[in-house]
């Protein structure tokens, strides 16, 4: 299947900080690509390269089969963005305002059509307010609004959830669902909160300061029969290097700092546990690991406590 | 582009600071409008102390044109001020407001962008042009009526004749909105460089201030570089109401007596006006949008 979104060799510096560093990714028709990553680790920029807000130092980035440096306009009048929190001209209507971005969009809606797009997030009743009588959760439906307006077939929505209420993450995820099931869109959603992520996504991308650590369907990482286990080991660079010539390298995962990473089936667990032991593999602790939230801390903020830890 | 000229002059137009700039120019003229017609002789009185015993004016030396250039020499100073505070906040205003981001993942190109927001700028410096020709000009000529226009220079004075004197303010004002697209694209410039209008409205201030300076300054270092600061040329709008005069010495109706100086003038702020715009669509093409 042809990617709807297909980036090959993203990195993008600032001054002396690597922000994004050689990513590659790629997003496939009706997915809902989860782009998680701590605060700072390259989510924003590779998401602001997407919509070619910022210009990437190197790499290449295709959307729809076409090259966004070069057709980023046609690229664009298909492709619906909030990019963090969703700021809108505060002396506006929500009416003016989505009135205004779908023109910029190259449409011109009819008024049934802006008060239907209210009415689909929530909006039709406050249409004539300023935007500056508005919660911070009703000016997030109303970028989703503006975002949706032209009916585009690719979604980008950065950290949709923040600074929301409960109520408001409900409705953004539940939002998300029905773009996605209902609609048939393909929306890239990134957050740094995993449970969100967790309960939406289809694929799911992990980086952490600009490289990513793991990409997958979101079906292989919450796999309920296979468990995800950490591994420390006195000596974690032979431990690897034993374990890659050993039967268990299929289940290897990855090695950040002294962790090793590896997905087993649970009833696997007390043979790799002997074979480390006949391998000569001196143990510190093994520890399943049950959640994408512990996945997601062990590789990246896990990694950190790792490295201070080290020093 | 029409579509996107009209978005911006909506959103010009629906921000309470745009109508500073009107209430401003309104308020001032205003005021010396009140002034002059309240005591509006004791000015002329002024005015004349120094010609009065070798002069003899006749007829209605404070009428609406004569009102009309005190305002316009009062007031085409501080306007720069008044243009700045809308031609800064275009991008700046935006990165500011969070909607420079929303606004450049819409399918248009930048170079497009940045010129319809530049046009818009010109759309309002022109309206407040309009707007301080009425106030000024029209609206002087109804309180003040029309007579001949008497204006002292540093070493000569000028009779217009009242039938020769509509025109000059017509070209008068059409070159001050040169100057004051000068100022627009300077201030839009500057808009580029922050993420909030103080910066950008107190640099182009600054500049203006410090090129004034430096024109005014009668030191033969700065001499060299006058003729390229646009602040030279910004007051070239007066250059239309000096007349050439015969042998007889009696002036030519209907003539200007240095158009070549007019025309150069504006050539240089047609130059200003490309380069600065052209310099800030280079830069915007290839700014990272972080704000």
């Amino acid at each position: 299947m042809q990617p709807i979104v297909n980036v090959t060799g993203l990195t993008k510096q600032f001054n002396n900080l690597t922000a994004v560093q050689d990513l590659s990714f790629s997003v496939y028709e009706g997915d809902v690509y989860g782009f998680l990553g701590q605060n700072g680790a390259g989510k924003s920029t590779t998401i602001r390269m997407l919509l070619s807000l910022i210009r990437p130092g190197s790499g290449k980035i295709e959307i729809f089969g076409r090259d966004l440096q070069h057709y980023r306009n046609e690229i664009l009048t298909q492709v619906g963005a909030v990019i963090e929190k969703p700021d809108v001209y505060k002396y506006l209507s929500a009416y003016e305002n989505l009135k205004l971005f779908a023109r910029l969009s190259g449409i011109r809606a009819t008024d049934t059509r802006l008060m239907e797009q209210l009415e689909q997030v929530g909006l039709a009743g406050r249409a004539k307010d300023t935007v500056k009588t508005f919660s911070q959760g009703m000016k997030q439906r109303l970028g989703i609004a503006i975002a949706l307006v032209h009916d585009p077939k690719l979604i980008i929505l950065d950290e949709p959830t923040n600074g929301l209420d409960p109520q408001g993450i409900a409705d953004i995820r539940n939002l998300i669902l029905h773009l996605s099931r209902d609609l048939k869109k393909t929306v890239i959603v990134s957050s740094h909160l995993l449970s969100e992520i967790e309960q939406v996504a289809t694929r799911v991308l992990i980086i952490d300061k600009g490289k990513k650590i793991v990409e997958g369907s979101a079906q292989e990482l919450f796999d309920p029969s296979q468990t995800l286990v950490a591994l420390q080991t006195l000596n974690h660079t032979g431990a690897w290097q034993k374990l890659q010539n050993s039967k268990w390298s299929e289940n290897l995962q990855q090695q950040r700092g002294m962790v090793i990473l590896l997905k087993l089936d649970r009833d696997q667990i007390p043979q790799f546990h002997r074979d480390l032991v006949a391998m000569d593999i001196e143990l510190v602790s093994l520890e399943p690991r049950h959640s994408l939230e512990d996945y997601f801390l062990q590789v990246t903020s896990g990694n950190q406590h790792v490295d201070t830890y080290t020093d | 582009m029409w579509t996107l000229i009209q978005i911006e002059l909506f959103k010009i137009f629906r921000r309470p600071r745009t109508y500073i700039a009107f209430a401003a120019i309104t308020g001032l003229i205003g005021i010396i409008q009140f002034g002059l017609k309240l005591d509006g002789d004791s000015y002329v009185e002024f005015m004349m102390r120094d010609i009065n015993s070798s002069i003899t004016v006749e007829g209605k030396i404070l009428n609406g044109y004569q009102v009309c250039y005190i305002v316009l020499q009062i007031l085409l100073v501080h306007v720069p001020l008044l243009i700045a505070l809308v031609a800064a906040d275009m991008i700046s205003g935006e990165a500011n407001m969070g909607t420079l981001r929303l606004m450049l993942t819409k399918p248009i190109s930048r170079t497009r962008f940045l010129l319809a927001k530049f046009l818009a700028t010109v759309a309002y410096t022109l309206l407040l042009l309009i707007w301080l020709a009425v106030m000024a000009l029209f609206v002087n000529m109804l309180i003040f009526g029309t007579d001949d226009l008497f204006l002292m220079k540093s070493q000569y004075v000028v009779l217009l004749k009242e039938n020769d004197i509509f025109w000059r303010y017509v070209w008068a004002f059409g070159f001050a909105a040169l100057a004051m697209t000068t100022v627009a694209s300077l201030g839009f410039l500057f808009s580029l460089f922050a993420e909030n209008s103080i910066g950008p409205i107190v640099a182009t201030m600054s500049v203006i201030i410090f090129f004034t300076i430096l024109s005014t300054l009668n030191i033969p270092i700065f001499n060299a570089i006058k003729p390229f600061l646009f602040t030279t040329h910004m007051i070239g709008w007066k250059e239309f109401f000096d007349i050439r005069v015969n042998e007889a010495n009696e002036a030519i109706v209907g003539s200007i007596q240095n158009p070549d100086r007019i025309l150069r003038s504006a050539i240089v702020l047609v130059v200003h006006i490309v380069g600065f715009v052209t310099a800030a669509i280079w830069m915007f093409r290839k700014k990272d949008i972080l704000s």
